[in-house]
């Protein structure tokens, strides 16, 4: 057991836990961008941060990844912590003016101008790398990646080509918090990350359910044949 | 293009087929091509059974890694702080304008590929010009046309 | 093979019997600068012309690394200390090396080839009393020059690894206990405490163990690893084996920037013949410890000579950093306890072992004792590599050492620490420079890039140059540092060009200090350095910038014209011959005139003008 302090307040923690989880636990509020519960931490979007005392040394760590320590003294709310928070939103808000979730964040954390050109080409992409792990860690075809370097830094396919693993699962439009990934549905076709997918006709009520490509993927890997598999989930 | 798979299963032993040295058989690989062919990159995700997303994040994180295709030989203006202060920046400029080209493309006729390196660690003979393995210290405008001379006449020989 | 302090002191009796056969022996430098100046060819012509004229027995040429004054190479010494010649064969070869020949042949030594002050009114011959090295004092450089980088046997017979003798069979606490009491830091900038370092590693849990070199000096401006790992790659590995024995590794690296070929070359040669030796490999000595090293070279980005981003190159990944929460001495490469120093770390280490901690600690200061090596670069005189010990002032450095500026100009700021560090102007001149004075006055040591400027030297354009740089070199991963850094970047870009808002300081201060806190690395943390003290010491000149839209230096262009003032011009066509854009028209000894049109205002003119003739407005 670990004995510390957040915001004042003594708590307890277990051996390994991080600051964050505590935090949350014992009701305190901690934003985060690129943390989720199934795929961890990468400590990217720094939105997170707290300020921990650690005897005399003072330090600015982003909570998802900092192990809690005995003894340690957390703020979430110093100076320094909503002076990274209010300039990573601004940030983000200059990259990704048309992110909803992002000006909700930003508002509700003090920015009140913009004062950066806003750029045109990120979409609503804030680099925070969840559908690259969600690809990779859940769903395991491993389609989408990171590219380049600083600002050039991008996510999709290997190559700019649509991603020869990509099954269409729409796992990443799901997982992504800003709604970046567009899947489109038109008759008959699912189109994702520029992979187009003929989508498979329920055998039993002809209703259009799954990419065809990912049943033969799913029955690839888990043995089920793929006439059971063509069946739709409603029908099933 | 067509890759020698052979050739790059050659590279990949060499390195005991160890994922560690990934950037290293991409170098390998690319001193063969002169750049490093897509194919390759695939190829040698698939023998040393890494993602080819993981393949492509080193691919284009490492400057000195081109997907593209490069000219024969390689400029390398260095633009280090010594070669900043001494005018590297319009060296730079002199470069563009002669060989009518942006930094990091490749002249029409595939002879050269004008780049730009963060110090080369000469600093004292700034400024500097690297062209494949050669460097130019103290370079100005002047000297453009003669340092491009001496690698056209090497292939027209 | 199984090496012996015997079979050492052989090699050592053999090596130096054959070059104390010679009456003379030339050592010409081959370290990258040299080389760029033609080294190699001077080389070749000499030991052509030794053996032309018979002298075989009597002249013995050498190879050696670097000497440090590389803008004036070739450099070729003559004896041990007697004689330095400069610019050798830079402008007629043969005649050159024959003046080398006759230097022995006819004990005449060469005026033309004498190193010269800037004034050119004092002239040199033994290079003990050049100012650029009587300042020095070389512990670590000390066998640059005078061995043969590719000869393990020079090295040997120079003294060289009879340390790991004594070592493996002292206790390892005990060498780091040396280590420690000798108060060696970390030569890479950070400056922590090696003895305490390898402590740590090796109290770590797990296995196997680690110790790094990072060789990837990307500091531009910068290259005193660049010419340690060229010309005496040895120390370093000899450094490495006793790290290697004080916290329990059997396995060395040393990771070597892509940008210097020389290096990874000389180095694998280095590791080679020691294989040979028996000196890596297993049963070092004979003593029962294994250790081995293996080069992984880098691929051309900053980034990676932040640890954990170098770790993540070596497990071949993207160079990307992550939060060291865990440091990387218990959780390091491969989630293994991993000691990483500097090169020029490692390469103290023999002398602290051969001398002893108390020895090393009678130089330098009390809380930052050894020397230092610093590149010494930009508008100085001499400009160059030299090691000094660690309190002398940058006065002394810039002034003595380095000759003083250059041409008739002033001293303006010198930049230390690289991209992390800050512009030090005139009145600091007197601090002495250690790991913890300069950091005090917002700059800080740093890996030991020394960059001098004068006054057509734009500290806004400075600040600018390297935001472009650190935007350009950041990997990215996080949203501070990533984004963070272009935006300063468009800022300062835009002051420079003469759009700036005097709100632009205080919004530098503001995201400089949340860089400072939220990066994950270095990188994005010191990003904010540069400018910041460059504000902070010439807020004046930005403020001209933003308010006059006027640039002092005459750097900036679109707030720069140079003019030609009429009634000071002489019409010596000087600007005209020089300018590349062919922008001034005039005859001879008719005031000249520059063509704004085609004027791409690179100042060329101004500097070459002797008449002072053209004004920066």
């Amino acid at each position: 057991m670990v004995q510390l302090s957040i915001n004042g307040k003594k708590v307890t923690a277990e051996e390994g836990e991080t600051v964050l989880k505590v935090a949350r636990r014992e009701g305190f509020v901690v934003p985060t961008l690129c943390y989720h519960e199934l795929l961890g931490s990468s400590g990217r979007c720094r939105l997170c941060v707290v300020e921990v005392h650690e005897g005399d040394r003072k330090r600015v760590v982003a909570s998802c990844l900092y192990p809690v320590k005995e003894n340690i003294e957390v703020l979430t709310n110093s100076d320094e912590v909503r002076l990274v928070r209010r300039t990573v939103l601004e940030l983000l808000l200059a990259r990704c003016p048309s992110a909803e979730l992002i000006q909700d964040l930003a508002k509700q954390y003090g920015v009140s101008e913009v004062r950066y050109t806003p750029d045109k080409d990120h979409g609503k992409c804030i680099l925070c790398n969840l559908c690259v792990r969600c690809c990779k860690d859940i769903v395991g075809v491993a389609a989408l990646g990171m590219s380049g370097k600083g600002p050039v830094k991008k996510v999709g396919p290997p190559f700019d080509e649509p991603a020869e693993t990509c099954i269409g699962c729409g796992a990443c439009v799901v997982i992504c918090p800003t709604g970046h990934i567009v899947m489109k549905e038109e008759t008959g076709f699912r189109t994702v990350w520029n992979k187009k997918f003929e989508l498979a006709k329920c055998s039993r009520c002809g209703r259009a359910h799954a990419p065809i490509f990912q049943l033969q993927w799913i029955s690839g890997r888990s043995g089920v044949p793929l006439e059971e598999l063509m069946v739709c989930q409603e029908c099933r | 293009m067509d890759v020698d798979k052979e050739k790059l299963d050659e590279i990949i032993l060499k390195y005991q087929r160890s994922k560690a040295h990934l950037l290293a058989i991409f170098q390998d690989v690319q001193k063969e091509y002169r750049y490093l062919p897509k194919e390759a990159v695939k190829h040698i995700c698939l023998r040393l059974g890494i993602a080819q997303v993981d393949g492509f994040e080193v691919a284009t994180f490492y400057k000195s890694l081109s997907l593209k295709p490069r000219g024969k030989h390689s400029i390398h203006v260095c633009l280090g702080t010594a070669c900043h202060l001494k005018g590297g920046a319009d060296v730079l400029l002199s470069f563009i304008r002669e060989l009518n080209v942006k930094t990091g493309e490749t002249t029409a006729d595939g002879s050269f590929t004008l780049e730009s390196v963060n110090c080369l660690g000469a600093c004292a003979l700034a400024p500097l010009v690297r062209v494949d393995d050669r460097d130019f210290g103290k370079t100005k405008a002047a000297h453009i046309r003669g340092i491009l001379s001496g690698f056209t006449e090497q292939h027209e020989r | 093979m199984n090496l012996s302090l015997e079979k050492l002191e052989k090699i050592t009796a053999a090596f130096s019997a054959k070059e104390q056969a010679y009456e003379k022996i030339m050592r010409v430098c081959c370290g990258t600068g040299c080389i760029t100046s033609g080294a190699n060819k001077v080389f070749e012509s000499l030991s052509e012309a030794v053996g032309h004229n018979g002298l075989s027995t009597r002249i013995l040429v050498k190879k050696t690394g670097c000497h440090g004054l590389c803008e004036r190479g070739p450099i070729v010494m003559l004896g041990a200390d007697e004689v330095l010649y400069q610019s050798v064969g830079k402008r007629d070869l043969a005649g050159d090396v024959e003046l080398l020949i006759k230097t022995v042949t006819e004990k005449r030594v060469a005026d033309k080839l004498l190193f010269r002050s800037a004034a050119k009114k004092e002239k040199y011959v033994s290079p003990l009393d050049i100012p650029f090295y009587k300042g020095q004092k070389r512990i670590v450089l000390a066998r640059n020059g005078f061995i043969d980088p590719e000869e393990i046997d020079d090295y040997i017979a120079h003294g060289g690894y009879r340390a790991p003798f004594q070592a493996l069979q002292m206790d390892a606490e005990e060498i780091i206990d040396w280590v420690t009491k000798a108060g060696l830091r970390g030569r890479g900038g950070g400056g922590f405490s090696t003895g305490k370092k390898w402590r740590s590693a090796r109290a770590a849990q797990g296995s196997p163990k680690y110790v790094l070199a990072n060789g990837d000096e990307g500091d531009p401006g910068a290259f005193m690893d660049r010419s340690l790992m060229e010309g005496n790659p040895h120390v370093i590995l000899e450094g490495m084996i006793m790290g290697g024995y004080a916290t329990g590794s059997n396995q060395g690296y040393i990771y070597v920037r892509d940008e210097y070929p020389l290096a990874v070359f000389r180095l694998s040669k280095a590791i080679e013949q020691a294989r040979g030796y028996g000196i890596l490999g297993r049963n070092v000595f004979g003593s029962g410890f294994d250790f081995d090293v293996e080069i992984y070279r880098g691929g051309g980005a900053f980034v990676c000579g932040e640890s954990t981003a170098l770790m993540a190159s070596i497990e071949g990944m993207s160079g990307e950093p992550r939060d060291k929460y865990v440091h990387t001495v218990e959780k390091g490469l491969w989630e293994k306890p991993t000691n990483l120093n500097n090169v020029e770390t490692w390469a103290n280490v023999p002398y602290i072992i051969n001398n002893g901690w108390e020895w090393y600690t009678s130089t330098g200061t009390k809380q930052s004792p050894g020397t230092k090596i610093f590149s010494l670069v930009g508008k100085v005189n001499n400009t160059g590599l030299i090691e000094v010990p660690m309190g002398i002032t940058l006065r002394e450095i810039i002034f003595e050492l380095g000759g003083g500026i250059r041409g008739k100009r002033e001293f303006k700021a010198v930049q230390t620490g690289g991209p992390s560090g800050g512009c030090i102007p005139a009145q600091h001149l007197d601090m002495p420079v250690d790991f913890d004075s300069l950091t005090s006055i917002g700059s800080m040591m740093g890996s030991g890039g020394m960059i001098v400027m004068d006054e057509r030297d734009c500290m806004v354009d400075i600040a600018r140059y390297f935001l472009k740089f650190l935007t350009e070199e950041s990997c990215g991963r996080c949203v501070p540092c990533r984004e963070g850094t272009r935006r300063m970047y468009e800022i300062v870009d835009r002051i420079c060009k003469g759009e700036g808002k005097i709100e632009d300081l205080m919004h530098l201060e503001e995201l400089g200090e949340a860089l400072r806190w939220g990066s994950i690395c270095g990188l994005g943390q010191s990003a904010p350095n540069p400018v910041l003290s460059t504000i902070r010491y010439f807020s004046d000149e930005y403020k001209t910038h933003i308010i006059e839209g006027r640039c002092p230096a005459g750097v900036c262009k679109e707030l720069t014209t140079f003019t030609i003032m009429e009634e000071k011009c002489t019409g010596c066509m000087r600007c005209l011959t020089e300018c590349p854009m062919g922008a001034i028209e005039g005859a001879r000894k008719e005031p000249h005139r520059i063509d704004d049109l085609r004027c791409i205002t690179c100042g060329i003119c101004y500097d070459v003008c002797p008449f002072d003739a053209i004004k920066i407005g």
